[in-house]
């Protein structure tokens, strides 16, 4: 028996519980990854000395959207894609993209401090800097001969 | 041996191959119709307004998109869930299109196309002389 207890209402949306559902199921059963719609936004994650950008594909999206979140070595992006249709009365030919509501969470190497975090969307990309704090920079420790 | 798959387009096939070794996208679209115009709605991230190009050529739509992809230096990639690339689309259209009055717009990666439709020639009534 497993209990689905979170503290979102379970029908605001039903396809969170369905999904979450299914990927219970999914880890009873062999834990076999499910085969679903990549997440989004895609994120690349690139790593120096300094600390680490997140570089996104965030089309359709602006900063005004973006809810990014630091807590420690956590990093959250929230956000939501709104569909462009204004008119109404229109017959869709295709429809492939996809609106709703986004949420990703990623764990960084170090905490970082949420006054440095820098974020910028240009072209439908996002790019958030996390530098890394001086204190969390790795020490070089010299060797002494005896 | 030469490895095939790396520089292929990872969407079509019978496309002849770039000469840049990127990917070509084939972005999702939306394509709806309003009572005076055909709008097609495309996804290309990190494609600025110079590098789309759009051509109607008789029936056929076809639109490219030259991405810019980031990498920020002194930094390396540890952790990849998308390439950054090129796209690429054509639609044949059905409608008749008023070809100068084809407006295109990027905005935030996304770009917008209004394709007008050619209005009907009024109905005109012919008035018969008696001869």
């Amino acid at each position: 028996m497993v209990l689905y207890r979170s503290g979102l209402d379970p029908w605001a949306d039903p396809l969170a519980t369905l999904q979450r559902i299914q990927n219970e199921v999914n880890r009873a059963f062999g834990g076999a990854r499910p085969r679903t719609a990549p997440e989004f936004p895609p994120l690349n994650v690139w790593r120096g000395e300094n600390g680490v950008i997140v570089v996104a594909e965030v089309p359709g999206v602006t900063l005004e959207d973006l809810e990014i979140t630091v807590h420690q070595n956590t990093l959250t992006v929230r956000g939501r894609r709104e569909p462009g249709v204004t008119e109404d009365r229109v017959t869709f030919h295709r429809r492939e993209r996809e609106f709703g509501a986004f949420a990703r969470t990623l764990t960084l190497p170090f905490n970082v401090d949420p006054d440095q975090v820098r974020a910028q969307a240009h072209a439908g990309i996002l790019t958030i800097e996390l530098p890394r704090p001086e204190a969390e920079k790795p020490k070089r420790i010299e060797i002494r001969t005896a | 041996m030469i490895d095939q798959s790396s520089s292929q387009a990872p969407m079509s096939e019978d496309r002849p191959e770039t000469t840049r070794n990127r990917p070509v996208f084939s972005p999702p679209t939306d394509i709806y119709e309003t009572e005076d115009a055909l709008i097609v709605s495309m996804e290309m991230p990190g494609v600025e307004p110079d590098g789309v190009d759009v051509t109607l050529d008789k029936r056929v739509l076809t639109i490219t998109g030259v991405g810019q992809s980031v990498e920020p230096e002194g930094y390396a990639l540890s952790h990849a869930e998308y390439r950054a690339g090129d796209y690429e689309r054509a639609f044949t259209l059905s409608e008749n299109i008023d070809r100068d009055g084809i407006e295109a717009a990027l905005r935030d990666g996304v770009l917008r196309l209004t394709l007008p439709k050619v209005k009907p020639a009024p109905a005109k009534t012919i008035s018969v002389k008696a001869g």
